[in-house]
């Protein structure tokens, strides 16, 4: 009787990909909540049609790539693509801008390069790059947030915001400047004249009105997701430390020239998304503790180079994408010191 | 003097050529010095080539060996006729030249699964002494009406002996493998297996197998 | 509480261990049959030294390794050995081995054992020979020969006993110790003797073996050695590899390629421990071993004492195995262990655990997915290496880049595939790696070695070529020479050279010649040149015959004749004035008579001087051969008295050699560089 030749270990963790995926989605959902809360249904409707476009887009490339199919989506990359786009996308905004972005990041940035675990660029990423880049009307305007409402309006129900994404009705008195956007044409005012003017300032707690909680949000997403060892804090933690001290530097005793304080920044646009959602994505940043800390504290640091001097409003696309670029970079110069070994030899492995 | 220099001032264009001039100078100054004090080194292409190829010395490249063929290569000859050493020296080679790296030119031989090596049925040997003349790398023992033997160990596995030898006592073994040289087998890696599972009902007979 | 390091990475797999627990330690009945692998352990594997039909008893020595590292086999009962031929051995590759069965008597009648009341009487040296005598090899799984290892000349100031059993399930060694402390306890004094009492004693236990650490520190305490402690080790695998051990006790990491005891330490498994003190104290030789059978495909979960030797398949017999549940048969751990192909292998000194987990403790492995760099690997990596990358670098097949991230100082230890979510075959991949580089390695020696002798080889024929050239110049020179002299004396005639004459003076010649030979050799001579010139003159009357319508002709063969008849004669009255010794033909002669016949009828110069010139290159070698190749001097000697004769055929007879002639001379002549040549190579060898 011959039995079966299998290779060790014969024990295995009961975790997979598609495991891993899963917990990424559920750690989104605070976050998204608050997004929903705060700006209406709009994003809700970008994630949704964001995962049909990308599971069909999958679906059909693995057909093309004669790949099994079921497979494949099994391991939710597609579906994480998708909703890490549809939050990073403005509520409300056209349907095809959805789509062009999702399909852009499935078929551009993830397929061509071969697939999940072969692309150099977080695909979520590529496709809000090349949105904003050819959209950046629709991709700037951003909804206000329910406090900050005048008197007489109320959000925007499902059906309307339906038919703004589908019809593009116009509805100008429902968006406005984001937080950062009032720090980035703050005309000559301090931080204490922006805070006491602003609506947005006036109604918040922190940072900016539902801003701060969707941040909040996806900072608790992030911290089950460290608890669950999905990934480990060096990359969040350097990449919001970094960014911190920065502001702290540049705060200028709140000066008319100051780019905001640390809390404002940590607190602000796609900061805590990006920190825990974006850069952490394992296939396109670095892969050892020192690289993952030179990695996320990069990031800090253009993110708010690009956010305070640049001319996008909100930059964590560029930082991280920039930092993509970086990686096996990064990754040839922090190889670990192995056991038994002096030192690390740079780019040799120690 | 004076003269020259409102000369040079009032024309930009000479201005504009001696700055270059220097420039050049100075950077070719640079360069030159640099290329003496870092000069890397290499080892002649030949002698590259030829520590990649595997020394057979059989002939099968239309050359008496290993080193003219590196020497052939480094020439401009196709690098893709070496049978004894396969896709895997082809590769190499092509790394090494910064070329595409073409499949082995079957008219030279096809690759062999495992190295051989010569083995002499000794009752049959009758001491002629034309295998040893053949050898290329002195691997067979013996002298005339003397049996001959082969040196495993030496032996490339070049099959020169072969032919040559009058009563057909010489075979080529493949080498076996033992308990003691055997290696595992790489496993499949994940676009193989993708490969392997054309069908998604095909994945869990895959996943049996890998 | 001493304090203790935490190594990198590790993991936490379910332990199972509880499964095998729960029954007590049995002895193994005789199996119908023991099949013993001449090599269990690292190293050379023993060569036998019984015959099939040689009856042996218990503990016999019956394979002795004899090279530096391997280790002795013994016998683990009594009986008939019935063969010694290859059978399936625990081997992953599932391929055949040399064993030697023997089939038992059943009265498991022991051999003479030289036991030892006292091993402190005992030198160092006479331990390690009765520990090396007794076949110990590491029974923690890797199986290096025990006395090599503690026969190292560094002094050792640590000595670290191993009875972490990291790996899940196995528990053979926390049942050794909670059985047989007190002896352990014993053996751990016997190698701190022999080490010359090291500066510490740590016995490091992993703390999910309650029991086990009672058991050892209760015996410690009675023994009431001071330097000796019983350290709990956090439980996380693979705190057992021996380097992941060493840094958790001492801190010290063992450098890349070195060995611990360079860092003055030792590790020893505790089974290893107490047979080292068993084949001291009684002279046992190691014989059985406590193996765990566990796994939910068997219905009897237990350690059990095991004969080495004994089939894997009996084993499974009586514990209730169950093919159809199990999804596979391993031996070792779970994590290290490899799948049995052929339960018919025999369980031999390493084997520590036979696993056969059900489908559900260890369902197929499933299809790989790509890598997403997720880098859980790097976190359980004890060896701190980047697993991901060293999986590029192997898909990739660089071997230069892993090399460079440290490929082999990865342990295999199996933590980074357990931990990997999209299911890769990592240490796998490192495994395949890692042999592919070793061949190359080996593949690049050879071909090292192949491109040394292939120049040489050139340069040989190369300096044979201009020898030769140099030596036919010098030839032609000399030919020229004496041609110059011959031609003076005749050179107012214009009439041709009378062929006769000069034939004739060179018959003078190669008469005079053969004088100065030794008389048997003159003898022999004489006599075949009487031999051949009579031949001569036969063919030649009958050429003569033959050419009767051609005057011109006939005429030229009568004066051949002619010649021939004087060389006869001159040849039968030199034999008759030879002294009149009886000295048997010499074998030379015999060989060169068989020559003869083959030459044929035309006078050549062209023959003499390719003669004289091989005679010149010959006597060349001779003087050039080292003066110790006796054989080679022989073979040569012979070369140039063939050569010699043949000149002085050609002279005597005129005739030119045919080719076959020609060649055979040559070949002799080749046959003799030839032998000279393998028996210098086979100098260099040596020297190498």
């Amino acid at each position: 009787m011959a039995l079966p030749q299998i290779t060790s270990p014969h024990a295995h963790s009961q975790n997979s990909t598609g495991d891993v995926m899963r917990l990424v989605l559920l750690a989104t959902l605070p976050g998204l909540i608050a997004l929903t809360h705060f700006f209406g249904p709009g994003t809700l409707y970008n994630i949704v049609l964001a995962s049909i476009t990308a599971v069909t887009c999958e679906a059909a490339v693995l057909k093309l790539r004669q790949r099994p199919v079921a497979f494949y989506l099994r391991d939710y990359s597609a579906l994480v693509t998708a909703v890490l786009l549809g939050l990073a996308l403005p509520p409300y905004c056209p349907w095809w801008i959805v789509v062009v972005g999702t399909s852009t990041a499935i078929l551009l940035a993830k397929h061509l390069y071969g697939g999940l675990g072969y692309n150099p660029f977080n695909p979520a990423m590529v496709g809000y790059v090349v949105l904003l880049i050819s959209f950046p009307i629709d991709m700037t305007q951003w909804a206000l947030p329910r406090t900050v409402l005048e008197e007489g309006q109320t959000m925007m129900g499902p059906l309307s915001a339906l038919a703004r994404m589908w019809l593009e009705t116009p509805v100008d008195a429902y968006s406005g400047a984001t937080p950062l956007d009032l720090f980035k044409h703050h005309d000559g005012e301090t931080v204490q004249q922006i805070y006491a003017s602003e609506a947005l300032f006036l109604e918040a707690r922190w940072a900016g009105a539902g801003w701060e909680w969707v941040n909040l949000g996806f900072l608790a997403g992030g911290v089950y997701l460290l608890y669950k060892k999905v990934f480990t804090w060096h990359t969040p933690v350097s990449m919001l430390l970094s960014l911190g001290l920065m502001a702290a530097f540049f705060y200028d005793g709140g000066s008319s020239n100051s780019g905001g304080s640390p809390i404002f920044h940590w607190l602000s646009g796609g900061t805590m998304l990006g920190a825990f959602f974006i850069a952490t994505d394992p296939v396109t940043s670095a892969t050892s503790r020192r690289g993952k800390l030179i990695f996320g504290a990069t990031i800090g640091v253009l993110l708010y180079i690009i956010r305070t001097w640049g001319n996008y409003p909100d930059a964590v696309a560029f930082a991280v994408l920039l930092m993509n670029f970086a990686a096996p970079f990064i990754d040839y110069y922090t190889v670990p010191r192995g056991y038994g070994h002096e030192k690390s030899r740079p780019g040799r492995g120690s | 003097m004076q003269l020259l220099t409102d000369f040079i001032l009032q024309r930009s264009v000479a201005e504009a050529v001696m700055a270059l001039v220097g420039l050049a100078v100075l950077f070719g100054a640079i360069l030159g010095y640099a290329s003496v004090r870092f000069k890397v080194e290499a080892d002649p292409i030949v002698d590259q080539i030829d520590a990649i190829l595997p020394q057979t010395q059989c002939g099968q490249c239309g050359h008496p060996g290993c080193r003219p063929y590196a020497q052939a290569i480094s020439n401009g000859e196709a690098i893709n006729r070496c049978p004894p050493g396969g896709q895997a020296t082809i590769n190499e080679l092509a790394k090494l030249l910064d070329m595409e790296a073409p499949s082995l030119d079957e008219e030279h031989g096809e690759e062999s699964e495992r190295p051989n090596v010569a083995y002499i049925r000794e009752d049959e040997c009758i001491g002629c002494t034309k295998c040893i003349q053949a050898c290329p790398v002195d691997a067979i023992l013996g002298a005339a009406q003397q049996m001959h033997t082969v040196i495993a160990e030496e032996c490339t596995g070049c099959d020169l002996c072969v032919e040559p030898c009058p009563v057909d006592c010489i075979d080529m073994i493949p080498v076996e493998i033992t308990v003691t040289d055997w290696t595992w087998k790489r496993p499949a890696d994940d676009t193989e297996i993708a490969q392997l599972i054309a069908t998604d009902s095909g994945e869990r007979r895959a996943g049996a197998a890998s | 509480m001493r304090k203790l390091w935490d190594i990198p990475g590790g993991i936490h797999p379910p332990e199972h261990k509880e499964q095998s627990l729960g029954r007590s330690l049995i002895d193994l009945p005789l199996p119908p049959i023991i099949v013993l692998p001449v090599s269990q352990h690292l190293g050379a594997p023993a060569e036998p030294i019984v015959a099939v039909g040689d009856k042996v008893l218990k503990g016999q020595l019956i394979a002795s390794g004899n090279e530096t590292i391997s280790a002795n086999v013994h016998a683990s009962t009594s009986g008939i050995v019935i063969a010694i031929e290859e059978r399936p051995l625990p081997h992953p590759s599932g391929m055949n081995g040399l064993c030697i069965v023997i089939e038992p008597d059943g009265a498991d009648q022991w051999t003479e054992l030289p036991s030892c009341n006292d091993y402190r009487q005992l030198e160092p040296p006479a331990l390690l020979e009765r520990i090396q005598a007794a076949g110990i090899a590491g029974m923690g799984g890797a199986g290096f020969p025990t006395a090599v290892k503690l026969g190292s000349p560094l002094k050792i100031e640590t000595l670290i006993v191993n009875g972490t059993e990291c790996e899940p399930y196995i528990t053979a060694d926390d049942m050794l110790m909670q059985t047989q402390a007190t002896d352990i306890v014993r053996g751990i004094e016997l190698l701190s003797f022999l080490l010359k009492e090291p500066r510490e004693i740590l016995i490091g236990i992993e703390d999910n073996k309650p029991r086990a650490i009672a058991a050892m520190e209760s015996a410690v305490k009675e023994a009431g050695n001071e330097g000796m402690e019983v350290i709990a080790l956090p439980t996380k695998y693979p705190s057992g590899g021996e380097k992941q051990l060493v840094q958790m006790l001492t801190g010290r990491e063992i450098p890349s390629g070195k060995l611990p005891a360079q860092l003055g330490i030792v590790c020893q498994n505790v089974a290893t421990v107490l047979a080292a003190y068993r084949a001291v104290r009684f002279g046992e030789p190691l014989f059985e071993r406590i193996t765990t059978v566990t796994g939910e495909a068997f219905t009897e979960q237990r350690n059990v004492k095991v004969r080495v030797g004994t089939p894997i398949s009996f084993v499974l017999r009586a514990h209730g195995y169950d093919p159809k549940h199990a999804s596979r048969l391993v031996m070792g751990g779970p994590m290290m262990g490899f799948s049995i192909i052929n339960p018919e292998a025999p369980v031999i000194k390493t084997t520590n655990c036979l696993l056969a987990p059900s489908l559900q403790e260890s369902p197929p492995p499933q299809p790989p997915q790509a890598c997403i760099r997720c880098g859980l690997c790097a976190e359980a990596c004890p060896a701190s290496l980047l697993p991901q990358q060293l999986y590029w670098y192997a898909r990739a097949e660089d071997q230069e880049k892993l090399k460079a991230h440290n490929l082999f100082d990865c342990i295999e230890c199996g933590a980074c595939s357990y931990v990997c979510p999209s299911h890769i075959p990592l240490v796998q991949f490192y495994r395949a790696a890692k042999g592919d580089i070793r061949r190359h390695d080996i593949d690049k020696k050879h071909s090292d070695r192949a491109r040394k002798r292939f120049e040489l080889h050139k340069e040989r024929i190369e300096a044979e070529k201009a020898a030769r050239a140099k030596a036919r110049e010098e030839a032609q020179a000399k030919a020229k020479q004496r041609n110059r002299e011959k031609a003076a004396p005749t050179a107012g005639k214009k009439a041709p050279p009378n062929d006769a004459n000069d034939k004739a003076s060179l018959v003078a010649d190669a008469v005079a010649k053969a004088k100065q030979a030794p008389v048997t050799d003159q003898k022999a001579k004489l006599e075949r040149k009487l031999l051949s010139a009579n031949d001569r003159l036969s063919k030649l009357k009958q050429k003569l015959l033959e050419t009767e319508h051609s005057p011109d002709q006939a005429d030229a063969i009568r004066a051949r004749i002619k010649e021939a008849e004087l060389v006869s004669e001159a040849v039968r009255n030199q034999l008759a004035e030879l002294p009149k010794d009886k000295a048997p033909v010499t074998p030379k002669a015999l060989a060169v008579d068989a020559v003869k016949p083959e030459q044929a009828a035309e006078p050549s110069d062209a023959l003499q001087n390719e003669l004289q010139q091989q005679l010149v290159l010959t006597r060349k070698k001779l003087a050039d051969i080292d003066p110790a190749d006796h054989d080679g001097a022989a073979a040569l000697q012979l070369a140039i008295n063939v050569i010699v004769q043949k000149l002085e055929n050609a002279k005597t007879q005129g005739p030119a050699g045919t080719s076959t002639a020609t060649e055979r001379a040559s070949n002799i002549e080749s046959d003799a560089i030839t032998a000279a040549m393998a028996r210098t190579l086979d100098k260099d060898k040596v020297q190498d």
